[in-house]
């Protein structure tokens, strides 16, 4: 039996010893061990029961996940409250497939799609409408508290939640997400305590004009890696309230810095809920200094390689939504994309365009007169994860454009500015 | 030949090659392409990685900062490990990431798997290292170039 290094109660010990079975003393040496190896003391209670998994996709080749919950399932254990997850890899009714492609999804990739539903449907899944990369939302509800100590994993939810929300969670992987929702404890190191949130960095933005989200998050994630940034001169754009309109900034800011990088938290200044109660005093002295202006911005954003097999030619599919898009994102982009056809004398837009976003903020946009209006421009709209979907080696032919700086750290999509996509596919001439 | 000292997370012995990246090493980003082509090696697909795009790292010594990327980081390295496609030994110049954690303490637990992980071998460690060099690691955390 393992040995552990920190501090465990009774019950901890009596688990780890396999009191309450084999798996569940499996589940606790593995904690525990990833525990050690940062020196946690001890673990800590989670204090937000409804957990958040990485892992959505019945991908053929992950035995590992599949063998590791089925134990899971056969020995009757399910998490503490529910839990909800990343995206379905696959809607054919709106992101169309042709035959080949079919094949390769359903037979080969997600092969077992099916039956890991079942199998988190299980584990205790929230319900149907559960599957979505930005479960914080309201309409999803799954939304921690300032303090919250969370067991999540998906890089963008674990840093909007500790940034924006100011709840405390590390970086988990996929299982220990899972892991730490059965058992109700996470260990204590990191970003669940106070020293691990302060700033390692300080980053100065001194742009002319409102930095593009997801390249400043890139730009900061490549910088710091996985520390913990302090941002200022960013609320002078996004102003010292979180709301509707910057929230969808905050996310994609986050998912770029999260994905460029390994950043878990950022605070910025005047603005997310830290920084304006502590404010500078967050910074540690030791931290190291990063100015970003347009040019450092234009640097970055041209440094990224494109993988198109045909790098001259025009982009056939665009992606708008990687993470999913927030309500007011949602209409916002279909004002532009109508004003824009409009200014454009045009129907319709130029180019298969789809939009992602939460199941439950797709019911609720489907109820207003946007809904229809957005759908006569020839926009689709679905919840998969597009990052799934280009995971088809035939995808690899499509010219993908992506104003999602994850999908394409991922992917072999071209990163386009929000601005330049929404030209694109309403048919501006440059 | 130079020797380094670092903290052993999952120890063995290792005779072999080393790739090398200056850069956070994002797993998903690198390894998936390999893996969802059930290819017998993994060959860096991070576009990102100009160290390690396109080099073969299946069974070397991948000598890296920290891992970076999506969350379900841990679960690659375990997948690639349970496949027997992933780097022998991880030797991390920095204390070991989160993900990178993770992926070593699921695989030695849940696929028994042999894999090396070895952590904080300091800066001049990564700045001495290349791609190509013959690497020797003990037990203890000692690395040696040979």
């Amino acid at each position: 039996m393992y040995n552990p290094k920190m501090e465990l109660t009774l019950e901890q010990k009596e688990i780890l010893e396999g009191k309450q079975g084999p798996v569940m003393a499996k589940i606790m040496e593995t904690v525990v061990m990833f525990g050690d190896i940062f020196d946690a003391p001890r673990l800590i209670k989670v204090t937000h029961d409804e957990g958040h998994l990485v892992t959505s996709f019945g991908i053929k080749i992950l035995k590992p996940l599949f063998s590791t919950i089925k134990q899971i399932n056969d020995a009757e254990i399910t998490v503490k409250g529910k839990f909800t997850v990343d995206p379905r890899p696959i809607d054919y009714e709106n992101v169309k497939c042709n035959l080949l492609e079919k094949l390769i999804f359903s037979k080969i990739m997600y092969a077992k799609q099916a039956m890991y539903e079942e199998q988190l449907t299980k584990a205790g899944l929230k319900d149907n409408n559960a599957f979505t990369c930005a479960s914080y939302l309201p309409e999803i509800g799954n939304t921690p508290k300032e303090g919250d100590i969370l067991a999540w994993a998906e890089s963008s939810a674990v840093v909007f939640a500790n940034s924006v929300l100011g709840a405390r969670c590390n970086r988990n992987s996929g299982m220990l997400d899972l892991f730490g929702s059965i058992i109700g404890w996470v260990p204590e190191f990191g970003l669940v305590t106070d020293e691990g949130r302060k700033a390692k960095w300080k980053v100065i933005v001194k742009c002319t004009k409102k930095p593009e989200a997801q390249i400043l998050g890139s730009a900061i994630g490549m910088k710091v890696m996985e520390d913990v940034p302090y941002i200022i001169g960013l609320d002078k754009w996004l102003g010292n309230e979180i709301n509707d309109e910057n929230i969808g900034y905050l996310k994609d800011f986050g998912a770029a810095t999260a994905s460029n990088g390994a950043v878990g938290l950022y605070h910025i200044d005047g603005l997310t809920p830290e920084a304006k109660k502590f404010k500078e005093k967050l910074i540690r002295d030791d931290a190291k200094e990063y100015v970003i202006d347009d040019e450092e911005l234009e640097r970055v954003y041209h440094s990224y390689p494109i993988m198109w097999k045909k790098p001259n030619k025009k982009g056939n599919l665009v992606f708008i939504g990687c993470p999913h898009l927030t309500f007011t994102q949602l209409n916002d982009w279909t004002d532009k994309i109508i004003e824009g056809l409009k200014a454009n004398n045009r129907k319709k837009v130029t180019v298969r365009t789809i939009m992602t976003t939460a199941p439950d903020i797709l019911d609720k946009f489907k109820k207003t007169d946007k809904y229809q209006a957005l759908i006569a421009t020839g926009v689709k709209l679905t919840s998969i994860c597009p990052l799934m979907y280009t995971n088809n080696p035939l995808t690899k032919s499509r010219r993908i454009y992506t104003s999602s700086n994850k999908l394409r750290t991922y992917s072999t999509a071209r990163y386009a500015k929000d601005q330049e996509i929404l030209d694109f596919i309403t048919g501006k001439e440059a | 030949m130079k020797e380094f000292k670092g903290r052993v997370i999952a120890g063995g012995t290792f005779k072999g090659e080393a790739a090398v990246s200056h850069q956070g090493f994002n797993s998903l980003a690198s390894i998936q392409k390999s893996a969802l082509k059930n290819a017998k090696q993994v060959i860096v697909s991070d576009q990102n990685n100009k160290d390690l795009f396109g080099v073969n790292i299946t069974g070397k010594a991948l000598c890296l900062p920290i891992t970076i990327g999506s969350t379900t980081g841990g679960l690659v390295i375990q997948t690639s490990c349970q496949m027997g496609i992933a780097p022998a030994c991880f030797l991390f110049s920095e204390t070991i990431d989160s993900l990178a954690a993770s992926g070593i303490v699921l695989a030695r637990i849940w696929e028994n798997s042999p894999v090396i992980a070895i952590d904080k071998l300091g800066e001049e460690f990564l700045n001495t290292v290349k791609t190509g060099d013959q690497i020797e690691v003990k037990e203890d955390g000692t690395v040696i170039i040979l």
